[in-house]
């Protein structure tokens, strides 16, 4: 495939995951609201007509593949580019961000990995499976409740808790790991928000200078709105219903 | 020596016509079969390896950069000229003829003069078709500036780079013909010699320069592109691989050398600085278009400026001498090159000069800037201005320029008929290392223009002409490269080569090269007389004993030895320039860029002898250290008759 | 103006051909006038070491005034040297003060392997003009030049992307070894102006996967390149460049480019 090809690859499969990433971010801030808010979302989620889910998740999947595949050939081609290095290093205009885009994105790797053990596939805390509690209909997603409520049975995923739980200060070490991640996340977006449009052809000077701007606010505002969630859990400003022991 | 120039019959204006109608043609079929060697990629080079390679022919280029975009053309920057009159100020291709003979101090040949006139206009359109990006106006048209020597504003410029944009985009059209294999390209080789097989040009030799090989190579015709040889003043505004090598050795084989003594010393250089300097950077000319020339009227100011006592623009407004709008009223700043040289050289000699080192005047800015505003010299000429306060480190939107002349071009060559054919059979020669259009003297943006009118314009005409008239196609691209010719030549640079080698005494190349270039500038520059010029003679004499009985070499011949190269360069500088002296020496009159101290008028103008010397000396090479043999090609105005060239 | 005399201590490296190894050398050099420029420094210090028996230091250098392209060395860490829009034979001595150590590297990229010392093979450029680096057109054959009006806009753009001098600081500053500065300049220059039009889609498609055969790295938006380029190349070209390489290649799928 041609240099530019994986550069197309890489700026659609990243828009595709900023994409998400920021959804995902704003989603979950709903953890700062009433339990029902976050738990009825996810149950909304987790019950989308049409396998509407997979169909989200296989794209999300193709993406994320797609991204790393062609990052490990550009990292391998690059390195072949140069077989003997500067003795003499400096660097110029380019940021820091964008020379270490290759690092930041293993790091990424590692992260979502865990982060789907963690959350999705529950088996780093498999008690997380039985977290379940009763709606109380203030969320607003009202017609969950009500159709729950209909069938008799208002009780769901304690989404809410698991989370709470996940990043206590008892598992502090999730937490720590996540907000590590987030920095990371935050530099490889601070490059990657400007520089797909640059891959895609759709900048020049004038452009350039706002999109590194862009970037750079889109990135702040993902890191911050992601860390707020660990950081409360850990502070104690966000408290699980129940306790992991409490489990029924 | 055969010096029959073929000029064509017909009234000027029909020439070029007449001759392109009688010229024989190589049928579509046929050309691939007849091969070309191009020895250099500079505008006239690439130009005449992509035309004749786009027609068929079977091309082989040579330059000893590591890429033909990199000749010496590229570093033009002034502009280039044509006869468009886009600007309807009255130019006409007349006029463009009638300023190019009169300019260069009637020592050219019309013919060739007016077909370069004619051509001019060709080469704008073929330039702008390649994608040239030439500076435009507003309403998407061509802007046009005017240039010395010239009282219309006839111009092509794109930015300060046109050379540079130019030859890229010959080098494009160079670069399709390699691509399609048309013409096969030689980087960093040199060319060493001519072969000739029964007195007829048949190939060159060559040095690898990376890996030392030499090598032999065979075509039906050879076309020299190899440029000028200002560098043998060391100190130029050349490259600093420019080298007379090429044409040197086609000499030593034949070629007459014509008018070698006919070299322009360009008037807006930045002076030299000190002894560690390689070469002059030169200022564009178009400087001169805002900028004003002038030196104090006092020696004592001036001293004190050299001294740093006091500031350039602290002398008062009378206490200024604007020397060329005194002498030079209706020309002015826009003086021609070969007079406003002179005029800043009496300036200097008289003791007002400026500069460090007292040679240098000054070219201020500060009237334009108040008239225009900054904002407008800067879009104008802001490079230069960066360029200069780079090597300077002084801010001339604040302090005015030093400049001061230096050599720069060389309009003296190898002679070349109308069919800019040496008078070597086989052995054409384009662009500078020519000596057929600029006379004694070039007008600003006419090299450029030279070049590519050789290069796209006439070689297509000639060469096919050479090889439809004289090589049956039957015997084309049928050259031996075993035949004695061959080894013969190849044994010679050979020879040459381990004869430098084997030396080893304690002289650098450089250091030699550095005092022919003060002997040549000193006794056969700006201005000459005729002790001088025998003191030179033996001077470099005594040099050239020095270097072929003292020169020190690091390495060998087999691998890439930078030394190596310039120490053969240097090798045929020394003897070149004992034959330019002789030229000098010979004609004693003044004409153009040659100022004979013993032929000027009472207030110090170049003095012109028409009756003996309305000719070109043309040289035959008798052996090195032997009084060369010179020949006349005489010449004939039928147009533009001779007068005082006056600017006044 | 006000020059003095400096002393430095070069870090050099000298490898005698492509096929033998290379190391640095450490050599001092004395009394270097500050207005002299960083090649006269060269110059001198070859001297020295002709007068004591050593080979000089081979570098590549022509026109001495950054137009031709040919000078190279990558000085500290930077080719052409730190200051901005400046090719290594304008960088002068005064930017360097009393007893600093300078290393001088050659280019480092795989497409530009080392001919000795100091000088490397740049030939990869060439190829990858030979492409379609040009308007196809027969020389000769043109029509008025003023007959094909171009807005200013256009004629200064192409400008700015004409003024490239092929020097090859780009690949090697770039931490990809990319040349995607260089070759985007040249796309850009021709796509730009109506002479090139025709052959937009071939020259992008071209032109880029003769780079990339070449061997040069991929483009990762670094930037480096922009700012050590000598004639402030923009990194717009690269840009334009993705576009007109995207979509010829939709035309080539669609079978509408040959
Ligand atoms: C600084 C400067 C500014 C100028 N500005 C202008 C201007 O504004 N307008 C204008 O009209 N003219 C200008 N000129 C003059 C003009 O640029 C030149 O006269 C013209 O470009 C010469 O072109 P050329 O093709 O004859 O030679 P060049 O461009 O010098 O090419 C010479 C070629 O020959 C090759 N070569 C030389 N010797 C050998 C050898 N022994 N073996 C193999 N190859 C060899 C070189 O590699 C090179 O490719 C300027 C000149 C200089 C130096
Ligand atoms: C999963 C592991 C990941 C790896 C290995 C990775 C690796 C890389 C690399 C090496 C680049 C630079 C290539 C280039 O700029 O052309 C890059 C660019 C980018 N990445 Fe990632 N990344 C990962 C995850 C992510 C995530 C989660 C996001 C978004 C939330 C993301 C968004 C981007 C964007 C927008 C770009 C810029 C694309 C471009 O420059 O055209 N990446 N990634
Ligand atoms: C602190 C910040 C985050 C929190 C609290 C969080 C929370 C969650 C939760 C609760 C789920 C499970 C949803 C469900 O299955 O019901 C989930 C899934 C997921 N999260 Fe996060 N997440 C965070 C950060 C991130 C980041 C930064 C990324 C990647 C850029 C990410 C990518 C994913 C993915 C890919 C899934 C799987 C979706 C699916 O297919 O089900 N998350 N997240
Ligand atoms: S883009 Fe700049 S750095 Fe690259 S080759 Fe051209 S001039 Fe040199
Ligand atoms: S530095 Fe290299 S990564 Fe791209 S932007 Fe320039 S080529
Ligand atoms: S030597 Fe020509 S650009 Fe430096």
């Amino acid at each position: 495939m041609s240099s530019l090809g994986k550069k197309y690859i890489m700026a659609l499969s990243g828009l595709v995951l900023v994409g998400f990433a920021t959804g995902h971010m704003v989603g979950n801030l709903q953890m700062f609201l009433h339990p029902d808010w976050i738990n009825e979302y996810a149950y909304k989620l987790q019950h989308l007509p049409y396998g509407l889910l997979w169909v989200v998740r296989l794209v999300m999947l193709t993406c994320v593949v797609a991204h790393i595949l062609t990052a490990v050939m550009l990292v391998l081609e690059n390195y072949k580019a140069r077989p003997d290095k500067y003795v003499a290093k400096a660097s110029l205009q380019g940021s820091f961000a964008s020379r270490t885009m290759k690092y930041s994105g293993v790091i990424l790797l590692l992260f979502i990995v865990f982060h789907i053990m963690h959350f999705t596939i529950q088996n780093i805390h498999p008690e997380f499976l039985h977290l379940e509690t009763q709606l109380e209909g203030v969320g607003t997603m009202h017609h969950v409740y009500d159709k729950l409520s209909a069938m008799g049975k208002t009780s769901v995923h304690d989404v809410y808790s698991m989370v709470a739980i996940g990043f206590s200060a008892r598992f502090w070490w999730a937490p720590v790991f996540y907000i590590i991640s987030m920095v990371v996340l935050c530099f490889h977006l601070m490059h990657g928000i400007s520089s797909m449009f640059q891959s895609l052809g759709l900048r020049n000077d004038l452009w350039r200078k706002r999109l590194d701007l862009i970037a750079l606010v889109v990135a702040v505002i993902v890191f911050i709105g992601f860390t707020s969630i660990p950081v409360a859990c850990l502070t104690g400003i966000i408290e699980p219903l129940q306790g992991l022991a409490v489990a029924h | 020596m055969n010096l029959d120039a073929k000029i064509p019959e017909g009234p000027v204006q029909e020439k070029w016509t007449n001759a392109k109608f009688n010229y024989k043609l190589v049928n579509p079929a046929n050309k691939r079969k007849y091969s070309v060697i191009v020895v250099g990629s500079g505008l006239a080079g690439a130009g005449a390896a992509a035309t004749l390679g786009e027609l068929g022919y079977n091309v082989k280029c040579f330059c000893y950069q590591d890429s033909p975009r990199r000749a010496h053309s590229i570093a033009a920057q002034g502009g280039i000229n044509a006869a468009k009159n886009y600007q309807n100020d009255g130019d006409s291709i007349y006029r463009l003829f009638y300023d190019t003979v009169k300019g260069g101090d009637f020592r050219s040949r019309e013919a060739n003069v007016y077909r370069l006139a004619e051509v001019s206009n060709d080469i704008i359109d073929q330039c702008v078709a390649q994608g040239v990006p030439f500076a435009r106006e507003y309403g998407g048209m061509l802007a046009n500036r005017s240039f010395g020597g010239a009282q219309v504003s006839r111009t092509f410029y794109a930015r300060g780079q046109t050379g540079q944009q130019l030859l890229l985009g010959a080098y494009h059209s160079l670069s399709r013909q390699i691509g399609l294999g048309q013409v096969k390209m030689y980087n960093r080789h040199e060319m060493l010699d001519v072969v000739l097989i029964d007195g007829v040009a048949k190939g060159i030799i060559t040095r690898n320069m990376v890996n030392g090989k030499i090598d032999r190579w065979a075509a039906d015709a050879v076309v020299l592109c190899t440029g000028g040889y200002s560098t043998v003043f060391f100190l130029s505004t050349n490259a600093a691989g420019c080298n007379v090598t090429a044409a040197w050795r086609a000499h030593r084989r034949g070629a007459g050398f014509a008018n070698p003594c006919y070299t322009q010393i360009h008037p807006t250089c930045i002076p030299q600085e000190g002894e560690h300097q390689s070469k002059l950077t030169l200022m564009s000319e178009s400087l001169r278009n805002d900028g004003r020339v002038w030196v104090p009227k006092e020696r004592e100011t001036a001293a004190k400026i050299r001294t740093g006592e006091m500031l350039p623009s602290e002398v008062a407004e009378e206490d200024r001498d604007y020397y060329l709008e005194r002498k030079y009223p209706s020309f002015g700043n826009l003086a021609p090159r070969d007079i406003s040289s002179r005029a800043a050289k009496e300036a200097c000699d008289d003791g007002r000069g400026v500069a460090t080192s007292g040679f240098g005047v000054f070219l201020d800015f500060a009237d334009a800037i108040n008239r225009l505003g900054r904002d407008v010299i800067a879009e104008r000429y802001g490079n230069l201005f960066d360029m200069y306060e780079n090597i300077m480190d002084v801010n001339a939107y604040e302090q005015p320029m030093q400049i001061y002349p230096a050599p720069h071009y060389t309009m003296g060559g190898l002679w070349v008929d109308y069919n800019l054919q040496t008078n070597i059979a086989g052995l054409f020669a384009m662009g500078e290392c020519n000596f057929s259009d600029h006379g004694a003297n070039r007008l600003g943006a006419s090299a450029l223009m030279q070049g590519l009118a050789d290069g796209y314009f006439v070689a297509p005409y000639v060469i096919g002409n050479y090889l439809a008239s004289e090589i049956p196609v039957g015997k084309a691209g049928k050259i031996d490269i075993n035949d004695p010719a061959f080894a013969e030549a190849e044994q010679v640079v050979k020879d040459k080569i381990e004869k430098m080698l084997s030396i080893k005494g304690n002289t650098s190349p450089r250091s030699i090269h550095i005092e022919l270039g003060k002997i040549m500038l000193d006794k056969c520059g700006m201005a000459r007389n005729e002790a001088g010029l025998k003191e030179a003679i033996e001077e470099i004499r005594k040099l050239r004993d020095k270097f072929w009985s003292d020169l020190k070499l690091p390495g060998s011949s087999d691998e890439l030895n930078i030394e190596l190269e310039r120490a053969g360069r240097v090798a045929d500088h020394l003897e070149f320039a004992e034959l330019m002296c002789y030229d000098a020496l010979d004609r004693d009159e003044s004409c153009g860029g040659h100022f004979r101290e013993e032929s000027q008028t009472d207030e110090g103008e170049a003095l012109r002898n028409d009756d003996k010397f309305s000719n070109v000396s043309v040289w035959e090479f008798k052996g090195v250290g032997e009084t060369p043999v010179k020949h006349v090609e005489s010449l004939k105005f039928e147009y533009v008759k001779p007068g005082v060239r006056s600017y006044k | 103006m006000s020059e003095k005399n400096i002393s430095v201590t070069i870090k050099v490296w000298r490898q005698k051909n492509s096929e033998s190894a290379g190391a640095f050398e450490t050599i001092k050099i004395e009394s270097v006038s500050t207005a002299s420029s960083f090649l006269e420094m060269l110059d001198l210090l070859n001297e020295q070491l002709i007068d004591a028996d050593k080979d000089p230091i081979a570098f590549d250098h022509d026109c001495r005034e950054g137009i031709c392209g040919m000078c190279s060395l990558v000085i500290n860490g930077i080719p052409h040297g730190k200051n901005n829009l400046q090719t290594t034979c304008q960088l002068h001595m005064r930017s360097f003060s009393d007893g600093d150590t300078i290393t001088i590297e050659p280019y480092r990229s795989k497409p530009f392997p080392v001919v000795r010392d100091l000088i490397v093979d740049r030939t990869a450029m060439d190829a990858i003009m030979q492409a379609g680096g040009f308007v196809d057109q027969r020389i000769g054959a043109a029509q008025d030049a003023n007959a094909l009006p171009i807005s200013k806009t256009i004629a200064d753009k192409a400008m700015d992307a004409a003024a490239c001098i092929g020097c090859g600081a780009c690949v090697a500053v770039c931490p990809n070894a990319s040349a995607m500065l260089f070759t985007s300049a040249k796309t850009s220059q021709l796509n730009m102006l109506p002479q090139g039009k025709p052959e937009k889609d071939r020259r992008a498609l071209r032109m880029v996967r003769t780079m990339d055969a070449q061997g040069f790295g991929n483009c990762t938006n670094i930037g480096e390149c922009e700012a050590a380029c000598p004639m402030g190349v923009s990194l717009d070209f690269i840009a334009m460049m993705n576009r007109d390489y995207a979509i010829a290649s939709v035309k080539e799928c669609l079978g509408m480019v040959k």
